[in-house]
């Protein structure tokens, strides 16, 4: 049967399969963010029957939603897969990056540093992300395989060529590749795919209450992690989740859809973008994620 | 719903992205917050306009210097389709990136400024859409409203553009003039060229017909993995992952592997969402057969009565895309073709293209970046392979320089000249 998806996800499903026939040692980023699921669920089906041929792998800053880490294990138990989690407390511990101080810090850009120390620990040489071309502009701009020096670096003023079909995973020994299998899905589409498979995921993408306070023109949830200064006042609101990410960084949005239904027909008339409604960390700088990227984040 | 790629191509500042934010813009489909950065960093800039461009060129360089660099995806949708937008650059430093954008469109916008008329630029961008094979082309000519909504400069580049591409392997092609800046004929019809009677841009890319694009005609199913579950509960299971590449497989066809030339029947198809009774060009499947054959990544299945070229001695139109070495005749290259990877030499420059005039200059040995030439290769291993023209995925390959795994050149096989 052909689905207004089968296109999106025969791309996917090839794009996979060819990094497990060409790369020694592939890894899928698994936040349970609802990219992340989505790419797993299609890897899954991308060697079915057989199991995956690769392991799964977090980046765990360490400041989460309990919801997703509950999810995240669960979800990786289910599906038999092996987990590895890259922990920026244990970068920390050991002296290779200084925490974070302060009301408005966020371990996000933190991040970087384990992610690369944990490819090179693993020698993974290709590594799967589930970000979208249409999230942000310097996203719009990335190839499928995306090149990383040894360094981890991104040169967006140099990209290989691709085309067609055919992708180039030629590297030298410490260098990388970042994959994006579902580079060309928008927000619309994974929310029909998880519609259209009944694909689990962490609660707190559907509507429910929570203690939230005002910061930036965001909802920001209170954690153990993200308190309010003494200006900010804590209410209890009707709120979801468009992105799930470190809960220092990552606002809810009011919302009464607590089904996928809903949530589709609230994405279809949104007017504001996913990382515009949700993430701090972008807001500020005009090219913060094509700054990011360059030295090595996802 | 069905989906769209198209790409837009054309010189430099002939207004490509410009045409893309009014697309987006005139048809809902941009953000608020990513109309408030713009409008921000427009004023900032102190634009007289909200400049469109910057929906599309996001990077830092690109902003600095106020030019495309590398291609943009976007998104948008009406109710009559969903569209996968390649934005590209115009500059002819960045010629590799806008081949990788229109190599796998359903159509090219070819954008040109109404002032300046057909430039090398627009030729150079045309012959590669061409040689790409991209098989539906909408002329634009922009910028109508710099020369009084003219329809005698409309006639004019239309004659212009024609007596070029008559020289060109074009099939369906459409011109229409527009303003991009001012929305002229882009979504909404223009009321300042009362004289032009085609349809709208949005419209044109929501009707064109695009189910006969594929060839369906001769089976090609490249084998990309093989599946052989080490479980208990699917001791048998020996599975044929790919992409189908050309034609219809069916459960219970008979079926030839290549190179080997060894047959057996379709037993089942496995879709990434269950059991299918067929698979068509694009779909992403997996092979259940019913002998016990010796198959691997690299192998072509197809009809015993509609086979490939096999061979080892290529003939192909080949671009030149790496800017640190130009292309040697007999250096060993990487060769990359389907799901096979070979080794290659260039053994004979027939001719290279003249861009500007298409005449075929002769004696040459070398390609350089951006150059495009007629070229035999030998490879290590035999090429299972289709006319270019007959099937783009089974007639495309890569060129990779082993040093650097730089992606060199893009090649369009072509069957021998005789
Ligand atoms: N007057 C007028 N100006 C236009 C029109 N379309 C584009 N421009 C202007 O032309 C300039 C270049 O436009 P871009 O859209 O950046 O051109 P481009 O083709 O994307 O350029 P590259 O991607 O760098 O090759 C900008 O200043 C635009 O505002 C038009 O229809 N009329
Ligand atoms: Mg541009």
């Amino acid at each position: 049967m052909k689905t207004s998806l089968s296109g999106l996800i025969d791309e996917s499903v090839t794009i996979i399969r060819e990094v497990a026939a060409e790369f020694e040692r592939p890894v899928l980023l698994f936040s349970g963010g609802k990219d992340s699921v989505v790419m797993l669920h299609l890897a899954v089906r991308a060697f079915a029957p057989a199991r995956i041929p690769f392991p799964v792998m977090h980046i765990d800053t360490g400041h989460n939603f309990d919801e997703v880490i509950e999810f995240r294990d669960r979800c990786v138990a289910d599906m038999g897969v092996q987990l590895i989690v890259g922990s920026v407390q244990a970068s920390i511990d050991a002296g290779r990056i200084a925490d974070v101080t302060g009301p408005r810090a966020s371990r996000n850009p933190l991040q970087t540093v384990t992610l690369l120390d944990s490819i090179a620990e693993h020698k993974f040489d290709a590594v799967f992300g589930g970000a979208r071309r249409d999230e942000e502009r310097a996203r719009a701009k990335e190839r499928v395989y995306s090149h990383r020096d040894s360094f981890g670096q991104w040169d967006p003023k140099n990209q290989r060529p691709e085309l067609w079909g055919i992708y180039n995973g030629r590297h030298r020994q410490g260098e990388h590749f970042r994959i994006f299998p579902i580079s060309n899905w928008t927000e619309l589409d994974i929310w029909s795919f998880i519609a259209e498979y009944n694909i689990d995921l962490p609660s707190i993408y559907y509507a429910h209450r929570r203690p939230v306070f005002r910061r930036d023109n965001m909802w920001m949830a209170v954690t153990p992690f993200l308190q309010p200064e003494a200006n900010e006042t804590v209410v209890e609101e009707l709120v979801r989740f468009r992105t799930v990410g470190d809960a220092t960084c990552t606002a809810a949005i009011e919302s009464v859809a607590t089904t996928v239904e809903d949530i589709i027909a609230e994405t279809s008339v949104a007017r504001i973008t996913e990382r515009g409604a949700t993430r701090a960390d972008d807001r500020m700088s005009e090219a913060g994620m094509e700054d990011r990227k360059r030295t090595g984040y996802f | 719903m069905e989906r769209l790629r198209f790409a837009t191509v054309g010189s430099v500042d002939d207004g490509k992205s410009t045409l893309i934010g009014r697309l987006l813009y005139d048809s809902k489909s941009i953000f608020e917050d990513q109309l408030e950065h713009i409008e921000a960093v427009s004023k900032r800039r102190g634009d007289d306009y909200v400049d469109l461009s910057l929906l599309t060129d996001g990077l830092r360089a690109e902003r600095e210097q106020g030019i495309t660099i590398d291609v943009a995806y976007r998104y948008f949708a009406t109710p009559k389709r969903s569209f996968i937008i390649a934005d590209c650059p115009g500059h002819i430093q960045y010629t590799r990136n806008m081949i990788t954008g229109a190599s796998n469109v359903d159509l090219a916008i070819v954008l040109i400024d109404a002032r300046t008329g057909v430039i090398e630029q627009t030729r150079r961008h045309s012959l590669l859409v061409s040689l790409l094979g991209v098989p539906h082309l909408v002329i634009c000519v922009n910028k109508m409203d710099l020369v009084d909504y003219d329809q005698a400069v409309f006639d004019r580049i239309r004659e212009e553009f024609e007596e070029f591409a008559s020289r060109l392997d074009l099939q369906d092609v459409t011109f229409l003039p527009i303003s991009a800046l001012a929305g002229d004929n882009c979504v909404t019809r223009s009321t300042n060229m009362p004289w032009f009677e085609g349809s709208t841009l949005l419209h044109h890319l929501e009707s064109v017909y695009t189910a006969s694009d594929d060839n369906r005609i001769d089976t090609r199913f490249p084998v990309q993995f093989v599946i052989r579950p080490q479980r208990s509960d699917f001791p048998d299971y020996r599975g044929f992952a790919g992409r189908v590449a050309g034609g219809v497989l069916r459960v219970g066809d008979d079926v030839m592997v290549l190179p080997s030339g060894l047959t057996s029947t379709i037993t089942g198809i496995d879709s990434p969402l269950g059991p299918v009774e067929k698979a068509e060009p694009g779909d992403a499947v997996t092979l259940l057969l019913a002998d016990d054959l010796s198959i691997t990544r690299g192998d072509m299945i197809c009809r015993p009565n509609n086979r490939p070229r096999v061979s080892q001695e290529l003939e192909a139109m080949l671009c030149w895309m790496d800017d640190a070495s130009p292309m040697q005749q007999n250096k060993i290259y990487s060769i990359k073709h389907t799901t096979n990877t070979a080794r290659a030499k260039i053994t004979d420059v027939l001719y290279r293209l003249n861009i500007s005039n298409l005449h075929r200059e002769t004696g040459v040995s070398e390609l350089k970046m951006n150059e495009i030439g007629r070229v035999t290769l030998h490879t290590t291993a035999p090429i299972m392979f289709d006319d270019y023209h007959q099937n783009r995925s089974t007639g495309c390959f890569i060129i990779v320089d082993e040093a650097t795994g730089q992606t060199a050149g893009a090649g369009m096989l072509l069957s021998p000249r005789t």
